[in-house]
Formats: C-alpha cells, sequence, structure tokens
C-alpha cells in the first residue's frame, strides 16, 4: 500500500488491523443473528443495521491488507481467524449478555481507533476515521440500553462475567483506559487466562461454519 | 471532453437507494479528471458497509462509457465524506420526497438527548418531533415521528 513508506518510525501493524477485521466481520455476525427475532422490532432494525456497518468495517480494514477481500475473510482455516474470544459467544435469546457485549465491544473498539487514527499511515488514519463517523452511532446506541438496563440484575450480571473478556480483547497499554471509561476494575492477570485473541472456544466451530459454508459450496466461483 | 461535462453527466446518475438525488447532490464525487480518452472519477462510499457501493461505480463507469470516454472510477476509503457535502440542490429535494436532510455536522459529537427532539418534519415543517430509532432502513437513516401531523419520517443521519 502507499503512504508507509519512508516511515519508518511507525510503521503500519498489518496484525493489528487483521484483528480488528476480525473481530468487526465476527461480531457483525454475531449481531445479525438478531435479525427478525430481537424483543421489539426497532431492535431489528436497530442490530441489523449495525451489523451491516461492521462487515463493512471489516471489508475495507481487509481491503488495506489484501486484493481479495472476500479470500482473506472466508478462505482461512478456523484457527488461522484472529477474532477474540468476546466476540465469538453466541448468546441468543440472551438480550442481557448480548447487551452487555455489545457496551463493552463498542468501549473498547472506541479506544483502538482512536489509535489507528493517529496512525501515521494515511491510508490507516483517513479509514479509521471514516469507521469512526459511523461508530458514533453504535455508541449511543450502546449507552441507550446500558442506561435502561442499568438496574437489572441480568445485565449487571452479564457485564460482570464479560468484562475480562472486553479487557483481554484490546492491546494491554490500552486496558487501563478501558476500565476508567466504564469504570470498572482491572481484571487481575489470572483472571485472563484462556480469553487471549487466538483462542477460538467451543462457540467458533459452528460460527465459522456457516459464515464460509456459502464460498466452500463452490470453490473458486465469482458470485 | 472537459470535466464540467463529465459533472454534469455524472447529476444524472441516480443514487440506487434514494433515487430523488443524483450523486453530484450527494456529494461522493471527489474529483474528476480528463485525461485525452480517460476520465478519471474520484469518489467516496457514504457509509462503508454501503451495499449500493458497486452499484454507483458500474453507474458512474456506464455513464462516462456512454459519453464516448473510458471510465477509471477509483473508490477513495478515506476521511473526506460527510453528510456536510450533501449539496443545498440535495438537501431540498431529500425533503420534498419526504426524508429530512441531515442536520450540519456539530462541533462535538451528539448526545442521545441533542438527537431526541427538535428536528424539522419534512411534512408539515412542524419541530415537535422525537427520535423513534437510531437506525433505519439504510445505515445512513434514522427513524423519526412527527407529534404533530403523525406522521413518521426518515431522516438521513448526520456523520
Amino acid at each position: 500500500m502507499t503512504g508507509s513508506a519512508g516511515r519508518s518510525s511507525s510503521p503500519r501493524d498489518d496484525d493489528v488491523l487483521l484483528e480488528i477485521a476480525d473481530d468487526e466481520l465476527v461480531v457483525g455476525w454475531r449481531n445479525s443473528e438478531w435479525t427478525g427475532i430481537a424483543p421489539v422490532l426497532e431492535e431489528d432494525v436497530a442490530f441489523s443495521s449495525i451489523a451491516q456497518n461492521e462487515i463493512g468495517h471489516a471489508r475495507a480494514l481487509y481491503g488495506l491488507l489484501a486484493d481479495d477481500a472476500d479470500a482473506l475473510a472466508f478462505d482461512r482455516a478456523p484457527d488461522e481467524y484472529r477474532c477474540a474470544p468476546l466476540v465469538q459467544l453466541r448468546f441468543i435469546p440472551d438480550w442481557a449478555r448480548t447487551i452487555a457485549r455489545h457496551v463493552l465491544y463498542e468501549a473498547a473498539d472506541e479506544l483502538r481507533i482512536e489509535r489507528l487514527k493517529a496512525s501515521d499511515d494515511p491510508d490507516v488514519a483517513g479509514l479509521a476515521a471514516k469507521i469512526d463517523r459511523e461508530e458514533v452511532y453504535h455508541r449511543l446506541h450502546a449507552q441507550m440500553w446500558a442506561e435502561r438496563l442499568r438496574d437489572e440484575v441480568r445485565y449487571r450480571e452479564a457485564l460482570d462475567e464479560l468484562w475480562p473478556y472486553a479487557a483481554a480483547m484490546l492491546e494491554r497499554d490500552l486496558r487501563p483506559e478501558l476500565a476508567a471509561r466504564l469504570e470498572l476494575e482491572l481484571p487481575r492477570d489470572k483472571v485472563l487466562l484462556g480469553l487471549d485473541r487466538g483462542v477460538h472456544g467451543e462457540d467458533w466451530p459452528a460460527l465459522w461454519e456457516e459464515m464460509t459454508m456459502v464460498r466452500r459450496s463452490v470453490p473458486g466461483a465469482t458470485w | 471532453m472537459t470535466a464540467s461535462e463529465v459533472w454534469a453527466a455524472l447529476d444524472e446518475v441516480e443514487d440506487p437507494e434514494i433515487p430523488v438525488v443524483s450523486l453530484v447532490d450527494l456529494g461522493v464525487i471527489r474529483d474528476i479528471r480528463v485525461d485525452g480518452d480517460r476520465v478519471h472519477v474520484a469518489f467516496t462510499p457514504t457509509f462503508l458497509g454501503c451495499p449500493a457501493l458497486e452499484v454507483m461505480r458500474d453507474r458512474m463507469a456506464a455513464k462516462i462509457a456512454g459519453l464516448g470516454a473510458e471510465p477509471d472510477v477509483e473508490i477513495v476509503l478515506d476521511d473526506s465524506w460527510s453528510t456536510d457535502r450533501i449539496t443545498a440542490a440535495g438537501r431540498e429535494k431529500l425533503r420534498a420526497a419526504g426524508f429530512a436532510p441531515p442536520a450540519p455536522r456539530p462541533a462535538r459529537t451528539p448526545t442521545l438527548v441533542q438527537l431526541q427532539k427538535g428536528f424539522r418534519c419534512p411534512y408539515c415543517g412542524s419541530t415537535d418531533t422525537r427520535l423513534d430509532n437510531l437506525f433505519g432502513p439504510t445505515p445512513c437513516r434514522s427513524i423519526r415521528y412527527c407529534e404533530s401531523c403523525r406522521q413518521p419520517f426518515e431522516q438521513f443521519k448526520t456523520i
């Protein structure tokens, strides 16, 4: 890609871009599972729209890394995906945990987008700024639900359960800021065992199977 | 062929999802360069997940080919598009079709409270409207409800 040559002080970190792209693709998939079955019609629309945005962000990020975004998105073996354990979890039909993940994910995502916006690579910084314009609405939506469910026991328990997953999703040096913004205590290292990026949980194989099914059905086809 | 002739031709290309506005009205065309028989167009998508992206690109290419030139349409994924780039003519066409045009981009990120009330209904002109859903039928739209004429309406999100 253009832009990064000659700026070796801060080279583009393609590993991080792939991690973010995989998170966005998979959380988009999980969000899309509410299409048609959310508890209220407004949320059918909202989660579908958020899913569309997240998968659009994944597509654009994959496009920075490869000529064929679809091949990068769908042609890897299950253990090659770099998505965080948080986004792999399947919550249907648990709305409390769905909202807890949404709130935690969007807060963590905001921090790493801020970092990308400050990249020396103009392609990365420009795309991150464009992504951020859309993410503003995801955060407002998450905030609305966080306020609505604030005193619900099931939601509080879901937040406690998933908070270590959200912390583990970020690069280590961003975690204290995330904890501060969410007003939560930074989890101890032993709580984060097994939550590392690259670990694939029990919900992952079925998601991969479904996500890549059509593409695998006719290898090499032009769609 | 001149760049202004290409601008005029592309002003006839409809947005695939809101055909009352053209791609020029939407402000998604960032640059047009004519180089002999080749016409280079740089355009930015509105939203990254917009499924109309390829349709827009193909329609522009077909329009340019129709002028007898060779199209080269480049999709630019930078931060140069915002809803502030929708032209005054585009806003008026949106309003006339029942879509509330986007509010100007504020200096700071809007809050939920700010988004609740005060936006103008495109049907009756009342500002007694409320937010029904931040999200709508496409990524670029929210749903609002007018308490005055009791009509739900769609509003372009400000991004």
